[in-house]
């Protein structure tokens, strides 16, 4: 056999730097956009300019005679076979779902919709020919505005719907019977106590994900094969087989690399329908491929919610009562996982604390946007966002330091396993712990000093401190919750370790990586298991052909459902090598002890490995009576739980009141994940999540004009921050661990975005609140903030608000075709 | 994101250039750095028929003394002027603003005629060569000529150089020993200014002699903010009289509204901003 590196130490805990960064970050590698096929030609997409409108007609003549043009479909080509893009989760019996079809036929219903594409010989060549495609358009009403899409005679997206209202989702403590009627909790602290009450927006984001989506279909081989830039290769080939009738064995589903994601990828797109069926029908190999500004276009937006809460409470800060209204905007279509998004967010409004009578509602609406669903956090940032916000208010209100009134309320270590009044149960968490540290890190006391003196002075610069202490609810999922929520599929996931003559294991893994570091964490698990060298594991997956059955990479689930799939199938193999072991040793199997790989004889230095095993395993001349010549096991594991990741994190803000910028001073925050695999990975995770939680803070926004336009279509408009833009992180961790998995790992993958808004926009609002301000809407730009300081101080009057005027400010969409161009 | 066809053409001297510009007619355009003409072409906002690359022209490159002025060729790239010995020495107000442009990347891409000739409201640069008085070397069929910077910029994205002619370099009089601060205020680094002041003040025994302020952003071009320079000189140099001046500054723009910032929050900007940036001109503590 070949010389294996012995492993010294445990793998579990070692911060090693990841194994596939260098073909990643090269770009050496099998993105989708990458592939060649022989044959192969190119397909671009015409989309709708405007927001809803009548098809009246489409003229594809001159299309079809560009040059290099091989054919020109429009969504009446293909009307027979498209069917209905997938929902899968209808959220309520009664739930209102248009038909949503990959390509218009007759109506479009918001801009960036497909209408029509061009397949050539080169993606110039096809991109020219969109050009000559000539659509008339009839203009229908545009839908924007989700309160008056519900008003009384509201113009519709969707006529043949009778409604707006896609759906109402509701649930009741006291009707369930976890906790107390709402209504009385808010009555009685109006007698007794403290109503607050506020409305928050959330406004749209776009993932943003780096590398652009990609799709790549050959019909020409016995399995048709689409690669894909997505998250869920294993879910798509299902929905493909499902959506199209094709018959699932006939597919094979290649996620190759995959360049980020963040839910964006976490899709059954238009796209993959389009050119799975434009290829079969000219059996020839096709791909698409979109640009950037078509991305922000067409890929699903997140996010967009008005929030509407009141929370009451006692005088002495205990709070008794909770109430959620929401509004959640679909967009115009219901996308793969649209309508649950934001009822994941139900469970999570009474986040850390004990309230004891909690009422949520969710009102789903259709507008002629740009269809929302997953994006980082799904439902939880939203939540928390409200919640941590809604503590500061009440904070404020009663006159109480913000940390000692979440301390009042929150669950205390002692008290887990811990049901909340939303009817999960917190399996393990210290938030006096994080806490802490998080204090310690921060300098709190010496901050709020620093604060006071500032505020003394009337520095033109103030100082905030912002607070959130989160949890959140991850690693989708029980399958017996997923089918109480009406979920159309299971949260299982599935893994297989096979093992190689030479020693060598392949592990195959139905997670699907798009850059969270699988192929390390995955190695690093089974080295330990199983005894063998990081290096001499190799992780497959992402392709239906070798990982067969999965449920892939969103909300945190890898490693807290995949990751122990992987554990369950090492122990499988740890068992079959012990009937062999047993058998070549001369020794009953009582008699063996297993550490990290090897079987030693209890009392004597009679060993072997499983390494050793798998060789004679391979021969298989002498095996005992009834083994099979294999060690390959599989696992499939279904969670018993959620994964509830918390952490406190503090930030503090200077907000210059002259102009209104806001620059973060500093950032502390403290997770507790459980136990962690790798470290830098997990710093890893925090970081770019805190980036993207302060993008929602300060930044980012999907506007769209009163024509349904979006204006922010490229990355000049749509402001994702970069890295000069954010401040030094001080991140640390304390472990508790989850006690529903053998590892006592959580999931840690949307943990930094869930947490980092709320904290950075409660620091706004702690550096002005003492001007009079107690809200600002996000993105708090340094006009927003402006606007609220005067308005607190009745110098100016707010009209950022009222304000109609949603031109893109000095990026490229102000660029004037006559006269742009540098010379 | 894929430019129509066109052709292109690289000249190697700006005779060349010229002849190459009459020749292709009027659906042609003059790729500098090309870090703003590309995303037009790629985003199909623009479609010429020709592309005239001044890129292989060695004589638009760098900077020389001229005398009382430097002259930086046009196609001189950001990152070069912010290395560059002369500008330091002479127009410190160039240095530090174009290192306020974009990332590196942009900067190593970007020509300091490009952002001129490309004539963006938001671009930094403008308001600098209208602050230090710059004037421009045009190049067309019919000889050479040379215009002001304060005729240069006509109006969003439109200067005096006609489509046949070609920018070939700025003189810049010498602001030797001034003290200079470009203030540029944006949401984050690669966005375009929200508003920009390109301050430069000569101080003599405690007191401002001369100013010279521009505004960006503030109007369809950039804006000399006179007001401000008059007010400031023969005044102290001092946060006082500073600030009061600053007030002015606002005087004679027409900002625009979009999604970063409403009119009148750019001009009580366009106040709040000069104030900063002639204090750090002149060395005056907040």
């Amino acid at each position: 056999m070949t010389a294996t590196a012995e492993p010294s130490v445990n793998e579990f805990g070692q911060a090693r730097k990841r194994k596939e960064d260098a073909r990643l970050i090269s770009g050496r590698t099998r993105w989708t956009d990458n592939l060649t096929l022989p044959g192969m030609v190119h397909l671009a997409v015409l989309r709708s300019p405007v927001a809803h409108a009548t098809i009246t007609s489409i003229d594809v003549g001159a299309a079809k005679q560009a040059p290099g043009v091989t054919a020109v479909f429009t969504g009446r080509d293909l009307a027979d076979e498209q069917g209905s893009l997938p929902c899968a989760w209808p959220i309520s019996p009664d739930m209102v779902a248009p038909q949503a079809p990959s390509l218009a036929v007759d109506r479009v219903n918001f801009a960036g919709e497909a209408v029509a594409v061009v397949v050539a010989r080169s993606a110039a060549e096809a991109h020219d020919a969109l050009e000559l495609i000539d659509v008339d358009y009839d203009d229908l009403p545009v839908v924007l505005d989700m309160e008056a899409a519900l008003a009384d005679g509201a113009d519709l997206v969707h006529p043949e719907l009778g409604t707006n209202r896609s759906a109402l989702w509701a649930f009741d403590s006291a009707e369930v019977g976890t906790g107390g009627d709402v209504e009385e909790a808010i009555r009685g602290a109006r007698d007794n106590g403290v109503v607050v009450k506020r409305r928050f927006r959330q406004q749209r984001l776009i993932p943003a994900f780096m590398e652009p989506r990609s799709v790549v279909m050959d019909p020409t081989g016995e399995q048709m094969t689409l690669w894909s830039a997505t998250q869920i290769p294993h879910v798509l080939r299902v929905m493909i087989a499902m959506t199209l009738g094709v018959p699932e064995h006939k597919v094979r589903v290649i996620a190759p690399d995959v360049g980020g994601g963040f839910g964006g990828k976490l899709q059954v797109t238009p796209e993959e329908i389009i050119t799975f069926l434009v290829a079969r029908r000219l059996g020839k190999p096709v791909k698409w491929t979109e640009g950037r500004s078509e991305s922000l276009v067409s890929g699903h937006h997140g996010r967009d919610q008005i929030q509407d809460l009141t929370i009451c409470a006692n005088r002495d800060g205990t709070v008794t009562g909770l109430k959620v209204e929401l509004l959640a905007d679909m967009g115009a279509y219901l996308r793969l996982v649209t309508p649950g998004v934001p009822i994941l967010g139900a469970f999570m409004y009474n986040a850390i604390y004990k309230i004891p009578a909690y009422h949520f509602a969710c009102t789903n609406v259709f507008t002629d946007k740009t269809p929302t669903d997953a994006y980082r956090g799904a439902g939880r940032p939203e939540a928390t966002f409200a919640i941590e916000r809604m503590m500061d208010e009440l904070a404020a209100e009663l006159g109480m330091e913000p940390l000692e009134l979440r301390e009042k309320n929150w669950i205390k270590h002692e008290e887990f396993p811990y049901t909340t009044i939303s009817t999960l149960t917190y399996d393990s968490g210290n938030y006096e712990a994080a806490t802490a540290r998080a204090k310690e890190l921060f300098d709190y006391d010496g901050l709020r000093a620093e604060q006071q003196r500032r505020r003394a002075a009337n520095d033109p610069v103030q100082l905030g401190i912002g607070i959130s202490t989160f949890t959140e609810m991850c690693g989708l999922a029980p399958s017996r919750v997923l089918g109480s929520l009406s979920y159309g599929a299971g949260g299982w996931e599935h893994a297989a370790i096979r093992m190689l003559p030479t020693g060598k294991v392949e592990v195959v893994t139905g997670s699907s990586p798009h850059g969270q570091g699988h192929e390390t964490a995955w190695s690093q698990i089974v080295s330990d298991q199983l005894g063998v060298a990081f290096d001499d594991v190799e992780v497959l997956h992402g392709d239906t052909q070798s990982s067969h059955k999965g449920m892939d990479s969103y909300g945190s689930r890898s490693l807290t459902v995949g990751g122990i799939a992987v554990v369950k199938a090492a122990e499988k193999v740890v068992e079959k090598a012990r009937k062999v072991a047993a058998h070549m040793l001369e020794a009953s199997e009582d008699d063996l002890e297993y550490d990290r790989g090897r079987f030693t004889v209890r009392g004597t230095d009679k060993g072997t490995t499983v390494a050793d095993v798998a060789l004679a395993v391979f021969a298989a001349h002498d095996l005992p009576e009834g083994v099979e010549p294999s060690l390959d096991s599989d696992a499939t594991f279904d969670p018993e739980n959620f994964s509830f990741p918390h952490g406190t994190h503090l930030c503090a803000t200077e907000v210059d009141t002259e102009t209104g910028e806001v620059s973060i001073r500093s950032y502390a925050s403290v997770d507790d994940v459980g136990t962690v695999v790798n470290p830098l990975i997990v710093d890893g995770q925090i970081h770019g999540g805190l980036a993207q939680g302060i993008a929602q803070a300060l930044y980012e926004e999907a506007v769209y004009d009163e024509a349904g336009t979006l204006v922010t279509g490229t990355l000049a408009d749509y402001l994702v921050p970069s890295a000069v833009d954010l401040p030094h992180f001080t991140t640390d961790r304390t472990e508790t661990p989850s006690t529903t998995n053998p590892l006592g790992v959580k999931g840690v993958g949307e943990a930094g975005t869930i947490a980092s808004t709320p904290a950075v926009v409660n620091a706004i609002i702690d550096a002005v609140r003492h001007l009079g301000v107690r809200d600002v809407e996000m993105p708090c730009s340094p006009q927003t903030v402006w606007r609220a300081i005067n308005a607190a101080r009745g110098q100016v009057k707010s009209t950022s608000e009222g304000s109609t005027e949603t031109a893109a400010g000095g990026g490229l969409g102000s660029i004037d075709s006559q006269h742009g161009g540098a010379r | 994101m894929i430019p129509a066809a066109f052709d292109y053409v690289a000249p190697s001297s700006v005779d060349e250039a010229v002849q190459a510009l009459a020749q292709a007619g009027d659906e042609v355009k003059v790729l500098g750095g090309g870090q703003s003409l590309l995303p037009v072409l790629r985003m199909r906002l623009a479609a010429p028929t020709t592309l005239v690359d001044l890129g292989k022209i060695a004589e638009l490159r760098g900077v020389r003394d001229d005398g009382d002025a430097i002259v930086i060729g046009s196609m001189t790239t950001h990152h070069e002027v912010t290395r560059d010995s002369l500008v330091a020495a002479h127009a410190e107000l160039v240095a530090k603003t174009t290192r306020t442009v974009a990332d590196p990347q942009i900067r190593h891409r970007g020509t300091f005629g490009g952002s001129l000739v490309h004539a963006d409201p938001a671009g930094d640069l403008l308001a600098p060569a209208v602050a230090l008085g710059a004037e421009m070397v045009i190049a067309g069929s019919s000889g050479r000529r040379t215009v002001p910077a304060s005729e240069f910029f006509v109006d969003y994205f439109t200067t005096a150089v006609a489509p046949d002619e070609v920018l070939i370099e700025v003189r810049i009089p010498k602001h030797t020993g001034w003290g200079s601060h470009y203030e540029k205020f944006n949401r984050v680094a690669q966005a375009w200014s929200i508003v920009g002041v390109a301050a430069a003040v000569r101080s003599e025994g405690g007191s401002i002699a001369e100013a010279r302020v521009a505004l960006t952003n503030m109007g369809s071009t950039p804006i000399r903010a006179t007001g401000v320079e008059r007010a400031l000189v023969g005044q102290p140099a001092s946060a006082e009289a500073i600030r009061s001046a600053a007030q002015h500054a606002a005087e004679g723009t027409s900002p625009t509204t979009d999604g970063n910032a409403d009119a009148d929050y750019r001009e009580h900007l366009a106040r709040v901003l000069t104030g900063r940036a002639v204090s750090e001109a002149a060395g005056v503590g907040g």
